[in-house]
């Protein structure tokens, strides 16, 4: 009998202890500190090129001259795209030298951003987005297969250098869920594209890696040759002849 | 069986029971504030019992017009325009809870802990960040207000670990207590906390980053107050964090002040850690003494220890703030102190003895000696009652030759305006031009450079410096290295002439370490004449100042301790140095007497033949006075070490022995004294205004040498026999000076 007691007593208690959820967090951003490593340290130097310093100039001229720091987003931006995709200490420290402000504010705002990558990412970075909408229509499953395939972890480059996935919060195109963005690093700040691919199936995926491995160009938006852009799958159901127009109202009237 | 089933179902009963009392439930009104607070609608004509400000709120009219009137709780109060509902609240008597508000930073409105209701607002307002507006009714105690608050304190302890019983800030933590006042008595957070990773700020500030509640005080600290932009908001979201990025220290020499202003644990003292709780502590108004600043302190101590400094309110000196010297180089005063009188044997050690064996000795000696050749030579920490006695004492023995360290060979103690900050520390804020001449204030006087930060980044004041190269926190333009560039601003010759010209109140700022130079005076003389020639001083603006570098200088010159020679030295048979350890003894005759009258065994005590152990600031009363001709008074907090006496009492003990009785017998009648002497010294606290300006001054014949100004003070950490004996100054000029 007490043996039984005990027996409840213990399920009740497994229970009460399965009921606790215990996920730890993942953050979609790296750590917010920065560790010297000999590829990313502050005394490594870092400039922007010719074509970008004339670049730069063009961003700051947006800008009143008192008000310089507006152009960090820009300016952090054209860094990364110049420097394969993410930014080393050196390149914020470069920006902030041209903004002419302290750089833990530039570091402030690279870190705010989960665009901005602080550590290495492949030639093409993939982003999935991992918001609700396209978590119900499964991005997990997205993103496990392009892990899969390229053989690594969130946050990880392949060996070759060309492919690391990462995730993101809503790109905008949740009616097209789910979704990913390739942020294309391989042609430098010129031929820098950031292109969504939507309605993606975990096989399509899969084909868009081999297509960008391949160097192939495919037209980006979405992957369901049955919807054109985000109207609905076989042809609009809705709004097929000119809307009605809302009824004249006589304005010297009122 | 049928009884273990009934056990069960009671256990189960028991855990249903439990899980039912796990909802909050707070007062039933809150359940539904919009009901309640009808229920609760105040009538029209309250009758309103007075209110006080909270911490003494001073409202300051600077335009009667704009003065505007709201309600908080229905109680009126006018306030001057551009006044936030926070400020309003505070003059009607309601502390508002508060994280990220600090009337001395920017506003930053994150924490969201100071919601209040607002009248026809639709949602609770956060009144840190709401500028008041005419008729605005403010109500901070509804049912809404209260529960805007305990929803934030419970988002804000979501993440905070419950650590308080290892958490240095315990019993003086603002989320300790806010949340005692005004949080739930439970939390609905089951998920992991976050943690963060700690952070090195360097020697003097522990970090204990996972209590942070993302205030960004100390960020806005560090960015508007101490000059130093290191620290920053890193990420976003729950997984943001303050830290530096990369790893950096954090070289300010106000940074201990982020201790005080961390609402929180997160930023903690180091040396402080573990030491004491802050409720065993007995706290002791007095001042401060590493600087010519005499910044307002709070000693806090248990028993005979003075376990940590802090800082109290002077608006007119130190606003809220001390420097890092101030606040840690208390451990120095358990160091090298100097316990019992000593006497050098014929072997060359120290030997202990009584104060008679000690007294007679040295007044044996005093008596074999001519009266010039005795000189007493005052410290840097000494007070003004010590100076008096030993000025009295040596002049009785006949000789006139005292001075205090840091005045120079042959200071001028004639003219008060000579030697003072004319223009006084709160009154740098009005000043649009300043040119500091050798001094270097972020080094020579923290609180004051603070200041002039301040004004700089409100007002844009320009800021011409000469000297040697050195660190500013603001901008500033380095017109020259030496007394030339002084000249050609004299002669109209520098384009910063005219800038002084067109200054609506301009200020020049002379470094006391311009003192020791033997073209002094002619260097004074060219500062008066910029000050002439750029209307400096004016009747209603006295632009003209020095900047003291120790705590005794300007007392010392108040009280006339002026040598009647400027070489006395070189022929002084006895000396007696009053804690003087950084005088210039090299020319002192290898056969005199030197009598060390002091609290640490430092530089003085090398030649001594007695020494004489005296108390400390810390251990006695005493007056001071600061750079701007400031009295103030410093309180015993711990008793005495060992044998030591108060200075005063030693002189007037050995002025019996010597034969020549001082006729004081209590700290009161050294004061009377004084009072003939120097009466602004007892009007403690009270600025007494140099009655003359420098034009009366006599010409003045020097020619000014070409040498380039020295820095006054080589190590920050480092400038008195306290600091030199302290761990934590050694550390920090080890750490943070390291170039
Ligand atoms: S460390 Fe302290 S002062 Fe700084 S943001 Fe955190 S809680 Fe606020
Ligand atoms: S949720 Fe994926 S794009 Fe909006
Ligand atoms: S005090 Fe108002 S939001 Fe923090």
């Amino acid at each position: 009998m007490l043996a039984r007691l005990a027996a409840v007593r213990l399920r009740e208690i497994r229970q009460v202890l399965r009921q606790v959820p215990q996920t730890s967090r993942s953050f979609s951003t790296a750590l917010n500190y920065h560790i010297d490593t000999p590829d990313n340290n502050p005394n490594l130097p870092w400039e922007f090129t010719d074509v970008n310093k004339e670049k730069v100039k063009e961003i700051l001229s947006h800008y009143p001259s008192n008000y310089k720091q507006s152009a960090v987003i820009p300016l952090l931006d054209l860094a990364q795209q110049q420097y394969g995709g993410w930014l080393p200490v050196s390149a914020m420290d470069a920006v902030a030298k041209v903004i002419e402000v302290a750089p833990i504010r530039v570091y402030e705002v690279a870190t705010f951003y989960s665009m901005f990558n602080r550590s290495p990412v492949g030639k093409y970075h993939l982003l999935v987005c991992g918001t609700t909408p396209c978590m119900i229509r499964g991005s997990r499953e997205i993103e496990d297969a392009l892990l899969k395939h390229l053989g690594v972890k969130r946050n990880e480059v392949t060996k070759d250098g060309l492919f690391s996935v990462g995730e993101m919060e809503c790109m905008g195109c949740c009616v097209n869920a789910p979704m990913i963005t390739v942020a294309d690093y391989s042609n430098g700040s010129e031929g820098y594209t950031y292109n969504y691919y939507e309605d993606v199936t975990p096989k399509r995926v899969v084909e868009i890696v081999e297509m960008l491995r391949r160097g192939e160009k495919l037209p980006p938006g979405t992957q369901n040759p049955k919807r054109i852009k985000c109207g609905p799958e076989g042809g609009n159901t809705t709004l097929h002849g000119e809307p009605k127009p809302p009824p004249c109202r006589d304005l010297d009237a009122c | 069986m049928g009884l273990g089933l009934l056990a069960s179902r009671v256990l189960r009963f028991h855990t249903n029971r439990r899980n039912l009392l796990r909802t909050i439930v707070t007062k039933p009104e809150l359940q539904s504030p919009e009901a309640s607070a009808a229920a609760a609608a105040p009538d029209p004509t309250p009758d309103l019992p007075p209110r006080t400000p909270v911490a003494g709120a001073r409202v300051h009219f600077p335009n009667p017009d704009d003065a505007i009137e709201v309600f908080v709780d229905g109680y009126p109060v006018k306030i001057p325009k551009g006044m936030t509902v926070l400020q309003a609240c505070e003059i009607a008597g309601v502390d508002i809870p508060r994280f990220c508000y600090h009337s001395r930073l920017s506003i930053a409105g994150n924490c969201r802990m100071c919601l209040v209701e607002v009248e026809k607002s639709p949602k609770p307002v956060a009144s840190c960040a709401m500028p008041a507006l005419p008729g605005m009714k403010i109500k901070t105690d509804t049912p809404v207000a209260k529960k805007a608050r305990e929803g934030v304190m419970e988002f804000l302890l979501m993440n905070h670990p419950l650590d308080c019983p290892i958490c240095d800030q315990g019993g003086e933590c603002d989320l300790q207590d806010q949340s005692m006042a005004f949080g739930s008595d439970r939390g609905r957070f089951t998920e992991m906390k976050r943690s963060v990773v700690d952070k090195n700020l360097g020697p003097l500030v522990k970090t204990v980053m996972t209590r942070c509640i993302q205030c960004t005080r100390c960020v806005r600290f560090a960015t508007e107050i101490a000059g130093v932009q290191d620290l920053g908001m890193l990420g976003r979201g729950s997984g943001e964090e303050i830290g530096t990025y990369v790893e950096k220290l954090m070289t300010s020499e106000l940074s201990g002040n982020v201790i005080d202003i961390c609402p929180v644990g997160a930023l903690t003292s180091k040396p402080f850690a573990f030491k004491a709780r802050n409720w065993e502590l007995k706290g002791t108004e007095s001042i401060d003494v590493t600087d010519a600043v005499g910044s307002n302190i709070r000693i806090d101590s248990r028993g005979p220890e003075v376990m940590r400094i802090l800082p109290r309110l002077n608006e007119d000196i130190n606003e809220e703030w001390i420097s890092d010297k101030t606040r840690f180089f208390y451990d120095g005063l358990k160091r090298q102190r100097l316990n019992d009188p000593m006497i050098r044997g014929a072997d060359g050690r120290f030997k202990a003895v009584s104060w008679r064996d000690a007294l007679a000795v040295a007044a044996e000696v005093l008596h074999q000696v001519k009266p010039e050749e005795i000189v007493g030579v005052v410290g840097k920490l000494c007070d003004a009652e010590s100076m008096m006695v030993l000025k009295d004492f040596l002049n009785r023995m006949g000789s006139n030759n005292v001075w205090c360290e840091g005045n120079g060979p042959s200071p001028n103690a004639d003219l008060r305006s000579g030697y003072i900050m004319n223009t006084s520390i709160s009154g740098l804020e009005k000043v649009d031009v300043f040119l500091l001449v050798g001094t270097q204030p972020r080094i020579e006087a923290a609180m004051v450079n603070a200041r002039i930060r301040k004004t700089v980044r409100a007002t844009n004041a320009k800021v011409g410096y000469i000297g040697p190269p050195t660190d500013f926190n603001y901008d500033c333009e380095h017109i020259g290295t030496g007394p030339q560039a002084l000249v050609e601003i004299a002669e109209g010759r520098h384009p910063f002439f005219s800038t002084i010209l067109n200054a609506k109140n301009p200020a020049i700022i002379v470094g006391a370490g311009i003192f020791e130079r033997m073209d002094k005076d002619a260097i004074f003389s060219t500062v008066e004449t910029i000050a002439k020639k750029g209307n400096v001083v004016r009747p209603d603006w006295n632009g003209l100042n020095v900047l003291l570098l120790n705590a005794a200088q300007a007392a010392a010159l108040d009280l006339g301790l002026v040598p009647e020679s400027s070489n006395s030295i070189e022929s002084a048979k006895f000396v007696y140095l009053m804690g003087a350890d950084d005088v210039n003894l090299d020319k002192l005759p290898k056969d005199a007497f030197m009598v060390y009258q002091g609290h640490h065994g430092d530089r003085g005590v090398y030649h001594a033949n007695v020494i004489l152990p005296a108390a400390a600031f810390t251990e006695k009363e005493g007056t001071y006075v600061n750079t701007e001709g400031c009295a103030q008074q410093t309180l015993p907090a711990v008793p005495t070490v060992g044998d030591a006496r108060d200075d005063w009492k030693i002189i007037r003990a050995l002025s019996e022995v010597a034969g020549v009785r001082l006729p004081y017998d209590t700290i009161g009648a050294v004061q009377s004294r004084i009072r003939n002497v120097a009466p602004n010294l007892l009007s403690v606290d009270e600025r007494e205004p140099a009655t003359f300006g420098a034009s009366l001054k006599p010409e003045c014949t020097q020619s000014i040498s070409s040498t380039p100004f020295k820095a006054a003070i080589e190590n920050f950490y480092m400038t008195d026999c306290i600091t030199r004996a302290s761990k934590i100054m050694a550390q920090c000029s080890a750490v943070l000076l390291k170039k």
